[in-house]
């Protein structure tokens, strides 16, 4: 917490918007899916924002992060605009994908957002490469994995931290586990612990608090700076909370109720706030003026993105190959 | 010009687009081979020495030397394709494909329609196929038709060394994935190749031959196997057209519908296997769209659907030979005559 603390009081504030932004996009589109408007598979990333958060603040444009099936709180934490993620998701065609990729691979490569991905574990592979070529160019830029404690067992992510270590790559793989694959427990389905299968592939390695935007801030920072510095890949074992099901529609009938109230009850921007407030570095009433304009601003673009205009059919063959 | 192996066209191409364009590197299973060791650090040039040399002149950072774990290389290598790098990156041997198949069908495939046209992933995965080797059922299949299939790839069958050459310069150069099949028995095949780079575009086919009895048409190593029967048959009277595609993905379809409505008459040869492959993907696309020019049934000419065995006496008959595209022709043309004789 002490180094987290060092946080100007412009980036706490930032810190705060970001998560706020994650949350309030998350919950709009919890309501609006249950309404039936939004089609597909959307899975959210509500209570989970610390994790993201507390990476993505050490991050510029020259880093790149592949995110997971829960992507849109890394696409907000890595700086992609509300609007057209909302667009996106909703199929439009001034989405951020045109409409063709969904919520399941949202994506902005002119932010270094890499792609949530429908495949689990999919990214770890992808992002080697964009270490590498970070590497190569000498660009000093570092990539970021996130992946769920499921895909932590893929072959293509233990492959990964094998990549990582041999071409000593600036990378840094995020284990975020809500304790859920799906609809089963990591508790059952992760044979020993994150911690140890990093350090079994040499990765320095660490568990960290994901409720606690601080420690993941700087359990980041730490992994992150070793990354640009050349000293490697690293692993960080992030602990969090999903306050929605796997997927939106997912009863969740494999929580206890109890479980999942004591979730809601550690809210990690809740627990943020007080923090910063209680610390006198940032006013309440200020953050409660920000709560109210993200809210606005989120509410606007929903209601701009249920307004606007689908794809056509000239849409459906173009964006294939760059020529054929 | 100069007289240049297969092997060391695939070579060349490589040099020269490494040598005018830093951001095209070059990884793999053993592409130098020798990493960590303490002896040679380009032992091996590949399992079949084709990129032998490379490593000594470009280093250690521009080629190199992977794990033996598929999914994560050829992964990164998509990874790197879409961050500002035009890397070629070996799978050995085709079949392998089986092991990494996720990060070519649902990433490197898809990123361009998925992100909105905003992906460029100039990414050339060169691989070894076909039978002929005693390599048996996992280190001698075909299988382009499969990534023929898939929208966002592009799949190119070099049928010489000449070919070879400009069709994989081509690849480097592209914006676009590109699948590059390297037929494992053709790399000690030599021809006169320039020794100056060039490029041969996608999706335009190449008439090796030009007759007027049949049309066949040939992918990859049966392009040898087409011409061949078409001079034997020649020598009987009997002219043929040889068309080969060059790419299975684009497909230049309109030269071979053009040569088909001048014979009237097709012949497919593919080493694949025959269900949901190339030949049959051309009989229906002449069926479709030159059907009334057709003055026989179609033939196909395939490998059966059957794994690649391993018994020398097996394999011989399991590869699809001159004699048998000799056979289909002769058959074809018979139709004619069993017609008229109606």
């Amino acid at each position: 917490m002490a180094s987290g603390m060092q946080l100007s009081r412009d980036e706490l504030g930032a810190a705060y918007r970001r998560m706020r932004t994650i949350r309030e996009f998350e919950d709009a589109v919890h309501t609006e899916f249950a309404a039936g408007t939004i089609p597909g598979f959307v899975h959210l990333y509500a209570g989970e924002e610390a994790s993201g958060v507390g990476v993505c603040m050490h991050l510029d444009e020259r880093d790149a992060i592949a995110s997971t099936h829960r992507g849109h709180g890394h696409c907000i934490a890595k700086g992609v605009e509300v609007g057209p993620m909302m667009h996106e998701i909703f199929g439009r065609k001034e989405g951020l994908c045109g409409g063709k990729g969904g919520s399941m691979h949202i994506a902005d490569l002119s932010k270094g957002m890499l792609g949530a991905n429908g495949i689990v574990g999919a990214g770890a592979p992808l992002v080697c490469g964009a270490a590498l070529t970070a590497k190569l160019l000498k660009t000093g830029g570092v990539a970021i994995c996130f992946y769920g404690d499921g895909a932590s067992n893929q072959g293509a992510v233990l492959e990964s931290y094998n990549l990582a270590k041999i071409w000593n790559l600036p990378v840094v793989f995020v284990a975020e586990d809500n304790g859920y694959a799906e609809a089963t427990a990591s508790a059952w389905s992760v044979g020993g612990t994150q911690k140890g299968r990093g350090e079994g592939f040499g990765l320095p390695s660490r568990e960290v608090d994901g409720g606690d935007f601080f420690a993941v801030y700087e359990a980041a920072g730490e992994a992150i700076e070793r990354a640009r510095s050349g000293g490697g890949p690293s692993l960080l074992h992030v602990k969090l909370n999903r306050f929605y099901g796997h997927f939106e529609g997912d009863a969740g009938t494999y929580r206890l109720p109890e479980e999942v109230e004591a979730a809601r009850n550690a809210d990690p921007i809740e627990l943020f706030r007080q923090r910063i407030v209680e610390a006198s570095l940032i006013d309440a009433s200020e953050l409660d003026a920000a709560d109210r304009e993200i809210e606005a601003e989120i509410r606007a673009c929903m209601v701009a993105a249920k307004a606007a205009p689908m794809p056509g059919e000239a849409d459906l063959m173009t964006d294939i190959y760059v020529a054929y | 010009m100069s007289k240049k192996s297969y092997r060391q066209a695939i070579n060349e191409a490589m040099r020269q687009e490494m040598e005018r364009d830093e951001r095209v590197i070059l990884m793999g299973e053993d592409v130098a081979g020798g990493t960590g060791a303490a002896g040679d650090q380009d032992a091996w040039g590949g399992p079949m020495g084709v990129t032998k040399g490379l490593r000594p002149q470009f280093g250690p950072d521009r080629v190199l030397d992977t794990h033996l774990a598929e999914i994560s290389f050829v992964g990164a290598a998509a990874g790197a394709a879409l961050t500002g790098l035009r890397p070629i990156v070996e799978l050995m041997f085709v079949d392998f494909m089986g092991v990494c198949f996720d990060q070519i069908l649902n990433q490197t495939a898809k990123f361009r329609y998925m992100f909105g046209g905003k992906a460029v992933t100039p990414l050339t995965i060169r691989t070894m196929y076909g039978a002929g080797f005693r390599a048996a059922s996992q280190h001698s299949q075909c299988l382009y038709p499969v990534f023929t299939h898939i929208p966002g790839l592009k799949v190119v069958l070099p049928s010489n060394a000449y070919e070879a050459k400009g069709l994989l310069i081509q690849a480097i150069r592209d914006d676009d994935p590109v699948v590059f099949f390297e037929h494992k028995a053709m790399y000690d095949d030599e021809m006169e190749v320039p020794d100056e780079p060039y490029a041969i575009p996608f999706g335009e086919a190449n008439v090796t031959r030009e007759g007027d009895d049949v049309t066949i048409v040939a992918f990859g190593r049966m392009v040898n196997f087409a011409n061949e029967a078409a001079d034997n048959l020649a020598r009987r009277g009997i002219s043929c057209t040889v068309v080969d595609p060059r790419t299975t993905s684009p497909l230049d379809t309109e030269t071979i519908l053009e040569t088909v409505a001048e014979t009237g008459r097709l012949v497919v040869v593919d080493e694949a296997h025959p269900r949901c492959g190339m030949a049959g993907d051309i009989a229906g696309l002449v069926a479709e769209h030159a059907f009334d020019s057709l003055k026989a049934p179609i033939k196909l000419v395939t490998a059966p659907h059957a794994p690649v065995p391993f018994s020398p006496a097996l394999e011989d008959i399991y590869i699809p030979g001159v004699d048998k595209i000799e056979a289909a022709v002769a058959a074809v043309l018979d139709h004619d005559r069993k017609v008229a004789a109606e």
